[in-house]
């Protein structure tokens, strides 16, 4: 962005919950089924049905609400009037101004907090196909309706203006994305619209200048998405303010083939919602009780989960930067039991981390299934010496493979047999014997000579056929130097 | 009778047919007579009785549904061209609970459109007649279920009450009618005019019929969330148990506009229940006269958001047109009378952005002032007592031009709706023109038992009113 400029963002994102039904019927909440198969009369609008709160879809907003700091509140079901087809009853039930869940923060992994100003329950709308060439609904030759996502229950999370380049605002997207997975309300899957992100994008001169005039970005279906469709917003409001244009709020739709955005509608032309108390429900008052009990039943959120890793591996001197990245990428795949359940095994951290992000991370499916005391074996033979790397690698591939299985049998059925102490030291000395100038050469030490231990350790592998552990080669060549 | 086995259904329900066959062409109580359907059920009704099984409360009685009442592949109106050929693919919990008790539904009653009206002169499909005088309108909006009741067709009908829609048309037509406490009936499958406001109710010929029928229509239901959780009302049982001991206080302000013999009726209700040993007073709630005003931004704030569904996208009347947008404008513009576009705009103007707080909001405050004032007089009253509407029926025509007009008919029932609390409407004898009155009593809420057994009371000693001019065939009242 342009140097002179700050960015200020606010993300609103909408998040589908995992229930096994809708929000306010018994329906099916399923993506990918047969058009209008998981309707009644509630989710359908049918004149006379009602609406009736699914408790568990409470429970999971509560949770969300719970993981992002929250204060849990009573709250109360508003209707937003607005005509459109693929909305049933032509009114969306929402939470208005008495939210379920207010004034919670979420802390990002470089260590910045971005406010959380609320998180509500909605119900979603249905799906509209445009058949013709434009594919909106202008100009359509006839629009198609499915309605089995009408009724779905949302989480809408608005986190305050609280941003200030598109990598935080990523940064946000990508932590709160592995809060929802982390709670179990969400599967977090942007391309399918199971989490959907809506960006208000300003600019301003100075942190000390009010907010600018903000637009609001729809259709970002990645977080790559939302990196790009910020950057591009920003630098046409700089523009448009530097030559000394107005920049006019409205909502703005992402142009992702053409990397830009389009303005939908202005302020005036924005819809008067006709917001009032949907009279069919009544207050949702949750007791100490209820909210304490679904607290109980989170498990750890992302950032502990990584605090958890960072402190193992400072036990074990200190995290680089490297191990900072492979942290993360454990966490996010949710494989960070495995490194906890090796490092109490007595595995290395740092071995554990790298096997962990590096190896088992390239199957996560197939490692979330893993039984950990597999996984703590096949480290500790790599640990001990009694697996070379490149086999201990090959190994994890099978236990992949197989979900699970002992290590031990499985190394030998590779024909990795360990190499005695014995037969390894004959190799070496034949080896020395094969090669007495370079011998010489290491023996006399220095930066030169020491040098050579690689070219004497290549050697060793290759008669070997890489089944002998390098430290243990390293090990016997230092002996034989006698040092 | 027909549970003790000396009538069969299927005989009882010939007759009323054969009484709508002969009678309904003048009064037009009916959309639609389900006469297979309802002979279907007689049958039912008859082998249960034949096989020794217990056949419901109401085993072969007739009962007529308000056409805004879901009936699972019956078409259900509303009175509207908008519902044009909709078949709803569920029961009301109330037909559901009718069914279950054995009733025979013989038919959809005629409403206005929507339940907005209160003549049921603003039906798409015509107006309903007072069996009374057919020059006369009903009253409504459930003027089609007062009118069968009224004429024999049915000896039981259920209507719905959103600002005096079963007490008014009952007052006109010289039926029992009563809008319960909301939240004990079951809204599930009333097509909603009012939510907040609408509840559906009884009318019959007599209190303990409407008792009766409550009992069977009320209690819990899971599918509707306004639904009170508490056990299923039984008043039937304490109908009789006299008035000793209660206080009755007689509403200074619903006396205030009524027509002086119908202010007489009410003073003479009055003296009957002093008689029977009540203590009768004088009481005013002045808060009751904002109720119209009020009740005139809720309801149609209300009624925009219900009524905004009705877009030709998924079912009913569809008049095609360029796109989306104009085929909406086309539909509702073709589907929908006068009455309903006219409360759809006041009541999207005054949900508006800008105008919000000055009205609805406020119209919100104005009902909490009107709850409060009721439970001021509740606190030394048990009931109070005042007419149901100002007037006897009017004339087909002569409010149809002049809403406002049309509108104060209900100024004595639409404060029961805004405060949630039950009402019966009772024919009390005659006005000078010789059509039925009817005295009002309302209650604070859940009190359904006590206003029952004053309106039993009142019943008691009601003059004597005659028959209908169209000889109805006889009812048969309620078997039990």
């Amino acid at each position: 962005m342009k140097p002179g400029w700050e960015m200020v963002v606010g993300l609103e994102v909408h998040c589908e919950l995992k229930t096994a039904t809708k929000l306010f019927c018994g329906c099916p909440n399923m993506f990918g089924d047969e058009p209008n198969t998981n309707v009644c009369p509630v989710c359908l609008g049918l004149p006379g049905s009602l609406p009736v709160l699914n408790q568990k879809a409470v429970e999971m907003a509560m949770a969300i609400g719970t993981a992002l700091n929250c204060e849990i509140r009573p709250s109360t079901f508003h209707r937003k009037n607005y005509f459109y087809p693929d909305q049933a009853k032509d009114y969306q039930i929402s939470q208005y101004d008495e939210p379920i869940n207010a004034n919670g923060h979420l802390d990002l992994p470089d260590g910045s907090r971005v406010g959380i100003e609320r998180a509500h329950m909605e119900e979603d709308t249905g799906k509209t196909t445009h058949a013709g060439t434009s594919g909106r609904i202008h100009g359509a030759d006839y629009s198609l309706v499915d309605y089995n996502r009408s009724g779905v229950p949302l989480v809408e999370i608005v986190s305050a203006p609280d941003m200030r380049s598109s990598a935080q605002a990523r940064a946000y997207a990508t932590e709160l994305r592995a809060v929802l997975v982390a709670t179990g309300a969400s599967d977090g899957k942007m391309e399918e619209g199971s989490m959907r992100v809506d960006a208000n994008v300003s600019v301003r001169r100075s942190a000390d200048d009010p907010f600018g005039t903000r637009c609001e970005i729809k259709n970002l279906n990645s977080v790559r998405s939302l990196g790009r469709a910020i950057e591009y917003e920003a630098d046409r409001q700089i523009a448009l303010l530097e030559s000394g244009a107005a920049v006019v709020q409205q909502t703005r739709h992402w142009d992702e083939d053409a990397g830009r955005t389009v303005a939908l509608r202005s302020k005036e032309e924005a819809y008067d919602y006709r917001y009032f108390l949907e009279p069919d429900l009544v207050p949702l008052v949750p007791d100490a009780e209820w909210v304490e009990a679904v607290a109980a039943t989170l498990g750890m959120m992302p950032a502990t989960r990584r605090a958890r890793l960072i402190d193992l591996l400072i036990d074990g001197g200190g995290a680089s930067q490297a191990q900072v990245d492979q942290v993360a990428t454990v966490v996010d795949l949710g494989l960070d039991d495995l490194v906890v359940a090796a490092v109490a095994g007595g595995v290395g951290s740092g071995l554990a981390l790298a096997r962990t992000a590096n190896e088992a991370a390239t199957d996560a499916d197939a490692a979330r299934r893993l039984d950990p005391d597999s996984f703590v074996a096949l480290l500790t033979m790599e640990g001990s010496g009694t697996l070379t790397a490149t086999q201990a690698k090959a190994v994890l591939v099978d236990l992949l493979t197989d979900g699970g299985g002992d290590p031990v049998a499985m190394a030998q059925a590779r024909g990795f047999e360990a190499m005695s102490e014995d037969s390894l030291a004959a190799t070496v000395a034949e080896v020395v014997a094969t090669h007495p100038d370079e011998w010489d050469r290491y023996c006399e030490g220095g930066e030169k000579g020491d040098k050579l231990a690689g070219f004497f350790t290549g050697l060793v592998m290759k008669a070997t056929r890489g089944q002998a552990n390098g430290r243990a080669v390293a090990g016997e060549l230092q002996r034989l130097r006698g040092g | 009778m027909v549970r003790a086995g000396e009538w069969s259904a299927v005989d009882i329900l010939e007759q009323h047919l054969a009484a709508i066959e002969a009678g309904d062409e003048a009064i037009h109580a009916f959309n639609l007579v389900t006469a297979d359907e309802a002979r279907a059920q007689a049958r039912a009704v008859d082998r249960k009785v034949a096989d020794g099984g217990d056949p419901g409360l109401l085993a072969g009685v007739p009962v007529a549904l308000k056409d805004n009442l879901c009936t699972r592949g019956v078409p259900t109106t509303c009175s509207s061209r908008i519902l044009e050929g909709w078949k709803p693919p569920y029961d009301a919990t109330v037909v559901t609970r009718l069914a279950e008790a054995g009733a025979l539904l013989v038919g959809k009653t005629n409403m206005d459109e929507f339940a907005m009206g209160s003549s049921t002169e603003t039906s798409a499909s015509g107006p309903t007649r007072n069996p009374y005088d057919t020059s006369r309108v009903p009253g409504g909006s459930s003027g089609g279920s007062a009118a069968a009741v009224a004429a024999g067709f049915a000896p039981l009908a259920l209507g719905s009450d959103t600002g005096g829609s079963i007490r008014q048309p009952a007052a006109l037509c010289g039926v029992v009618g009563m809008k319960p406490t909301y939240g004990t009936v079951s809204r599930y499958g009333l097509v909603a005019f009012a939510s907040s406001l609408d509840q559906i109710g009884p009318l019959a010929t007599s209190v303990a019929d409407a008792a009766l029928l409550f009992d069977v229509i009320g209690g819990h239901d899971p599918l509707d969330s306004t639904s009170l959780n508490r056990p299923t009302p039984r008043v039937l049982s304490v109908i009789d148990d006299g008035v000793e001991g209660l206080t009755v206080g007689v509403l200074a302000e619903f006396l205030d506009g009524a027509a002086p013999d119908v202010a007489d009726r009410v003073h003479q209700a009055a003296e009957v229940l002093a008689a029977a040993g009540a203590r009768v007073e004088e009481v005013s709630v002045p808060e009751v006269t904002l109720g119209l005003s009020a009740y005139y931004l809720i309801a149609p704030g209300e009624a925009s958001s219900n009524l905004a569904r009705y877009d030709g996208v998924r079912y009913g009347l569809r008049v095609d047109a360029e796109d989306t947008v104009a085929m909406n404008t086309a539909t509702r513009s073709a589907g929908f009378g006068d009455e309903v576009k006219r409360r759809i705009m006041l009541g999207t103007y005054v949900l508006s952005a800008g105008y919000v707080d000055a009205y609805y909001n406020q119209a919100l405050r104005v009902r909490t002032r009107i709850i409060d004032g009721f439970a001021a007089a509740y606190r030394h009253c048990d009931v109070l007592l005042g007419p149901t509407a100002p007037t006897t029926a009017f004339a087909l025509g002569a409010k149809t031009g002049d809403p406002l007009a049309m509108y104060l008919s209900d100024v004595c029932t639409i404060p029961s709706n805004l405060a949630g609390h039950p009402a019966i409407s009772i024919p009390f004898g005659a006005g000078d023109d010789g059509l039925p009155v009817g005295v009002q009593l309302l209650g604070p809420a859940l009190s359904e038992g006590t206003v029952l057994k004053v309106a039993a009371a009142v019943e008691a000693a009601a003059p004597p009113l005659a028959a209908p001019a169209p000889a109805p065939a006889p009812a048969e009242g309620v078997a039990t």
